[in-house]
């Protein structure tokens, strides 16, 4: 199981290297911070606009040099960009991890729920909810969900839920905690519900495959009850395919944080780096990036683990 | 006392497809019944309706009682409590049988568990005595050993360790062997015997191979589409069938003993669901009248305990007069005269270990083969799964340098040739593979699979669709099937498309890599009947690689024996067959099952089941490779044993002046 | 065979959607009773009347008119980028899964390299030097190949081993005449339902660009830029957001159906020869 692991992070730890290189580059190559129509902010550093006029090779070496001991340069106001990104990259953290986890939970539940009830009313009512819910885009579902909580509190007439901003409220822990669950509530209800769909319709779809397996066939026939059989036999190897797909969705749920935190004014990565595009401030796109492909490889290898754990196969090859 | 009695029982399968119409079947306590038939006799939708297992939309009607108990009907949590403690059951494939999540001990500890109300610990415990008792070596560190760590046949001991567990009443095994090696297989028959012994279990064995029932049963049922054709002692049935399918059945079966050349019986099985025919076999049948029509034949008893399901019984009291033999086929030439087509000296084939293991060894799939062919004549190549025969093939179809040794074709060396040659030698090369459902392209109509190589042979645009229909007569095929693709064919049909493809441009060696091993015992009778008639009008040489000893008697002229990579025994049929000089050779031979059931005594007083499991071709064995098997080698002597351990046994004459050759240092020279 | 499929329900629901909305998107202008270019200073932020039936914007613009560009805007991408991004998947896949080798390897390294990349911010880095307009389609297709390229290369591969393409090519077929004769047409129904999909993965994309201020530009429209336009007052204005974000719904949701429909319509074959 070691060495498998081993060997997948050599492979992933090469491919982001290179990734992270390239988003450089490409970074590099399309942003220019002083040329309109995006002028330099007034405090941008000489420096910056300078070195903009280098050979894209040199500016690379000096940043990658920078990179590997830990310096990711200085953003356009002459800042360092390394306290910024840990702290943004904190808030980011926070609404990702709580949103992905609860979101691929509930989605995989509801598939094999969905998959066992197949064709029955709640195996329609759930494949309705996913084929709308695949539909609506963050940014609308975010919205929808700001006017929904908005309803509410006029309704309850207390602000139940916060629809914007970050928590900061100073009414001593528990009423630190108790705001900071307000505002966290939303937009990692909105992070859930976006990663829910596509992972109920995945696990709805490998369940199927499943359900009519010979070994499933063989536990039933030693006597445990269909229900039980799925469980204990099938669901098992019905979530080996389902880690490749979280590897897949990480990318996407980056995405979902991006436009999340746009929606609801949170000050995490993605607000962030959207705004250093607009401003063409290259080392925070190239930081944002680097975080983003370590996230990316992080994600597969966590796949490849689970993938470990749930099938001895990919552990101890066939004789 | 009869444990297990189904009545009338009836499976329909969604939307309307009746697979099981009316069956009965009783078994006694301790007694093992053979229930026989070809695919779509609903030999399998038999079992899965006795066990309740049988897919949603399934309708089930009649009886299936359990000591007394009916179990149609039963709700799934009730059925539960049945299953797998007084009625289990053994499956097909232990390849995807098993969860492969789980450690084997694992599963057995549950099926106990769930029955006996036993700890884990003591669970466990019995586990590891029932892989004891199943012969699965080092018992305790196999218990904790995940189902893709063991061989098929040692998955088949677990599945059968699981369902003696509870030491069942009844126990149901469908085709329980089919997935195995011969010499696997004569084990596994062996534990269910024991395993029968043991428990006094009745069981049902569920095989489309009559030999394997001759072999074990005691009584046996034959079905044809979902229904009792005969059924009786097995002694009885074998040796007086009276149904005229069981007749043509047991005629079909290629011998061991190559004894008479049997006569195939025309058409092919109905497909499950077919028109309920008064008597489904009455299309096929030589003798039947004007009563077929009527009625359907009810079972009526010819013997003790012997029942055939015939509107006419009389008619079938001599079987040679419902299916006459064939007369024997006219006696060939001597071969030595002919020239060879294609000779292959000292050739090697390895594979790259595989990426995913680290310190993986090259698999030595082809270890040194030397053989020839002459025109017009057949050699057959034998070996059990993974030997290397099929890896042979393809080295000669590649007709490109060998990685080792020289491959000859037609007198050109396949190293030399040039881009251009190489096609042109392909006209005289060709090849069918076993499965054609997957070696015809379903989108491609019969007329354009048939005219694939006219085409890119050039052969003159106005000229291809009367070859084309030239082909299809050939192989025996009605010109209307042209314009069907293959999916609407039958398995035979396709077979004779894929050989009428292999035969479109005047090939002078086809390569035969196991052509009737997918197909149903009367079909195979009639493939075998138009290759060997192929042979005879084409002067075609034939390579026929199969794992079917049987087969290989009756269709070829010289065989090879094949040992994990290497040619192990060599020469006429009659030579080797009779006078195997090769321990493999004989072992292999022994495991057959034969289907006479007299012939069971004769084998109970020899040591028949080969040990172990086939060799891996990776994990090269020094000295000779039989040797961890060879049952002749513990009484060498130990000058001999010596020459085992250390030397590769080359192939020598077994008597000078014959070609019978054998790579066996126990022969005598 | 007339049995109803299981996805034919689907199929027909997702593809009279679809149509629809092309209809409208297309036809619409020459019905709806304002030019999308005019102002209209008599009514800022009007509600739905008969003259705007959908009401206006802040500035006086027609919102219907404005939704029925964006519409035209988000078909025309999501159809161009399907075409492009399937096509270019299948020529890579198809020759990582028959040349093997080095080849394979490379292009398996640069697809791999893309999903880690992350690509939106990649996108969104060089939309602005494309100029936001159909300079878009080409490179949002450059980043949703790489998972069908992949599912296409596995399933060449399993062709490639298939005992008929094995036999033609032992009857001497070339290799060419293969690719065309023998596995194109086994991946023809997976890569129709994978272009559906990525018809509503590119129409998403290029929203999500627009929402954010790096697709269109304006006087160019998208239903992203419709929403983010509206966003702010939503909850005020309702009829805006709604004007801009259903359409995109709808259209999402009918190439889903359809897709998915195709899908399961299809899955027979694909599992017949996989």
């Amino acid at each position: 199981m070691g060495s498998f692991l081993l060997r997948r992070l050599a492979g992933h730890t090469v491919l982001a290297l290179v990734a992270v290189s390239l988003a450089y580059l490409l970074a590099a190559a399309a942003l220019h911070p002083c040329e309109p129509p995006a002028p330099p902010p007034a405090a941008a550093s000489a420096g910056a606009c300078r070195s903009a006029g280098e050979p894209l090779a040199g500016r690379y070496r000096a940043w990658a040099t920078g990179v590997l001991h830990g310096d990711f340069g200085r953003t356009l106001d002459g800042e360092p960009v390394a306290g910024e990104l840990w702290r943004r990259l904190w808030v980011s953290a926070r609404l990702l991890l709580a949103g992905t986890v609860l979101g691929c939970a509930g989605g995989v539940l509801l598939g094999v729920y969905a998959a066992v009830r197949r064709d029955a009313a709640p195996d329609r009512i759930i494949t309705a909810g996913t084929f709308l819910l695949l539909a609506v885009p963050v940014f609308v579902l975010a919205v929808l969900a700001q006017i929904a909580a908005a309803e509410l509190d006029e309704a309850t007439g207390v602000r139940v839920v916060a629809w914007a901003g970050e928590p900061g409220g100073t009414f001593g822990a528990l009423g630190r905690a108790a705001d900071g669950l307000r505002h966290l509530a939303l937009p990692t209800a909105v992070v859930a519900l976006s990663q829910l769909a596509v992972y109920c319709r995945y696990q709805r779809g490998v369940t199927l495959d499943v359900l009519g397996a010979d070994h499933v066939r063989t536990a039933r026939a030693k006597g445990l009850r269909r229900r039980d059989a799925l469980l204990r036999h099938g669901l098992r190897a019905a979530l080996v395919p389902m880690t490749t797909y979280f590897a897949y969705t990480a990318g996407l749920a980056l995405l979902t944080g991006v436009f999340t935190e746009q929606v609801f004014g949170w000050h995490g990565l993605g607000e962030w780096v959207v705004a250093a595009i607009v401003r063409g401030d290259v080392n925070v796109v190239a930081a944002a990036n680097c975080v983003a492909a370590v996230a990316v490889v992080l994600a597969g290898l966590a796949s490849d683990a689970a993938r470990c754990l749930l099938d001895p196969r990919v552990r101890t090859p066939a004789p | 006392m009869s444990v297990l009695v189904v009545r009338d029982l009836h499976v329909t399968y969604p939307p309307d497809l009746p697979a099981v119409r009316g069956l009965d079947l009783t078994v006694a306590g301790g007694e093992i019944v053979g229930v026989v038939g070809e695919s779509g006799s609903g030999k399998s939708a038999l079992a899965l309706a006795v066990l309740g297992l049988l897919p949603p939309g399934a309708r089930v009607r009649g009886s299936v009682r359990l000591r007394g108990a009916e179990l149609l009907g039963r709700s799934d949590a009730e059925l539960a409590r049945v299953r797998g403690r007084d009625l289990a059951m053994v499956f097909q494939n232990p390849l995807s049988a098993l969860t492969p999540a789980h450690p084997v001990g694992d599963q057995i500890a549950e099926t106990i568990r769930l029955h006996a109300g036993a700890t884990r610990r003591a669970a466990r415990t019995r586990a590891v005595e029932l892989l004891d008792l199943v012969g699965i070596p080092d018992a305790p560190r196999s218990a904790r050993a995940y189902p893709h760590e063991f061989s098929g046949g040692m998955r088949q001991r677990v599945m059968i360790a699981m369902a003696v567990a509870n030491d069942p009443v009844a126990i149901v095994a469908d085709e329980p062997t089919t997935a195995l090696d011969v010499t696997v297989q004569a084990q596994i028959l062996g534990l269910l015997r024991a395993a029968r012994d043991a428990t006094g279990a009745a069981i049902v064995l569920i095989t489309h191979d009559l030999g394997v029932v001759a072999e074990v049963a005691d009584r046996v049922v034959v079905l044809y589409a979902g229904r009792e054709a005969e059924s009786g002692p097995v002694r009885d049935v074998y040796r007086r069938p009276r149904m005229p399918y069981t007749i043509g059945l047991l005629g079909s079966l290629p011998r061991l003993d190559g004894a008479r050349r049997p006569a195939p019986i025309p058409g092919a099985p109905p497909p499950a669901g077919g028109p309920p025919a008064p008597c489904a076999f009455r299309p096929r049948c030589p003798v039947g009248g004007p009563a077929c029509d009527v009625a359907p034949p009810e079972p009526v008893l010819v013997g003790v305990g012997h029942r055939v399901a015939c509107a006419d019984p009389a008619a079938t009291l001599d079987p040679s007069r419902v299916f006459p033999p064939a007369p024997a086929a006219p006696p060939r030439p001597p071969g030595d005269r002919r020239p060879p087509v294609l000779r292959v000296t000292g050739l090697v084939r390895h594979f790259p270990p595989r990426r995913t293991r680290p310190r993986g060894r090259p698999v030595r799939a082809v270890d040194g083969v030397t053989l020839e062919v002459r025109a017009g004549e057949t050699l057959g190549l034998v070996g059990e799964s993974g030997c290397g025969k099929t890896t042979v093939l393809m080295e000669i179809l590649r007709l490109d340098r060998p990685q080792h040794g020289r491959i000859t074709v037609l007198g050109r060396d396949t190293a030399t040739l040039t881009a251009s040659h190489r096609r042109a030698l392909r006209r005289d090369l060709q090849v069918v593979f076993q499965d054609p459902l997957s070696s015809l392209d379903p989108r491609m109509r019969v007329r354009a699979i048939l005219a694939q190589p006219l085409r890119t042979h050039r052969v003159a645009r106005a000229a291809v669709p009367g070859r084309v229909a030239e082909l299809l007569d050939l192989v025996g095929l009605e010109p209307a099937l042209a314009d069907r693709y293959p999916g609407a064919l039958s398995s035979g049909q396709r077979q004779r498309v894929a050989i009428a493809r292999a035969l479109a441009l005047e090939p002078r060696l086809v390569l035969l890599d196991e052509p009737v091993a997918s197909l149903d015992v009367s079909v195979q009778a009639q493939i075998m009947d138009l290759l060997q008639d192929l042979q005879a009008r084409l002067g075609l040489a034939y390579v026929f690689v199969s794992h079917d000893l049987a087969v290989v008697r009756r269709m070829a002229d010289r065989v090879a024996v094949m040992y994990n990579g290497r040619i192990v025994e060599q020469g006429a049929v009659g030579a080797v067959y009779g006078s195997p000089a090769h321990p493999y050779t004989r072992a292999l031979l022994d495991a057959v099952p034969v289907p006479d059931p007299s012939a069971r005594d004769r084998a109970d007083g020899r040591q028949r089941t080969l040990r172990g499991d086939p060799p891996d071709p990776s994990a090269p064995v020094a000295g000779c490779r039989f040797r961890p098997r060879c049952p002749a080698f513990p009484a060498l002597d130990a000058a001999t044993r010596r020459r085992c351990e250390r030397e590769e046994p080359p192939a020598l004459p077994v008597v000078p002046g014959t070609d019978q050759d054998a790579a066996c240092h126990r022969v005598p020279r | 065979m007339t049995r109803r499929l299981p996805g034919n329900r689907r199929t027909t629901a997702g593809a009279v959607l679809l149509t629809a909305l092309f209809l409208a998107a297309f036809l619409g202008p020459l019905v709806a009773p304002w030019d999308g270019e005019r102002i209209d200073y008599a009514a800022f932020r009007a509600p739905p009347s008969a003259a705007h039936w959908l009401g206006t914007t802040q500035s006086g613009r027609d919102v219907l008119a404005l939704t029925l560009q964006g519409m035209r805007t988000s078909l025309l991408v999501g159809l161009l980028v399907a075409v492009l991004s399937t096509g270019f998947a299948a020529a890579v896949g198809m020759t990582a899964g028959v040349l093997g080798g080095w080849a394979d390897r490379l292009l398996m390294f640069g697809a791999d390299l893309l999903l880690v990349l992350p690509s939106f911010l990649a996108v969104a880095a060089l939309a602005p030097s494309l100029g936001g307009g159909p300079g878009l389609v080409p490179l949002i297709a450059a980043f949703l190949w790489m998972i069908t390229a992949r599912m296409v290369r596995a399933m060449t591969l399993s062709l490639n081993r298939r005992d008929y393409v094995r036999a033609a090519r032992y009857l001497g077929v070339g290799p060419v005449r293969v690719v065309v004769r023998h596995i194109l047409p086994h991946l023809a129904s997976l890569l129709i339902v994978d272009a559906a999909l990525n018809v509503s993965l590119a129409i998403l994309t290029e929203s999500g660009l627009a929402y954010l201020g790096f697709g269109a530009q304006p006087p160019d429209v998208s239903l992203g830029t419709l929403i983010a336009d509206a966003r702010a007052a939503a909850p005020v204005y309702p009829w805006l957001f709604a004007a801009a974000a259903g359409p995109l719904v709808l259209i999402v949701l009918a190439v889903n159906l359809l897709g998915d429909g195709l899908r399961d319509a299809l899955d027979p074959a694909i599992a017949r020869c996989s």
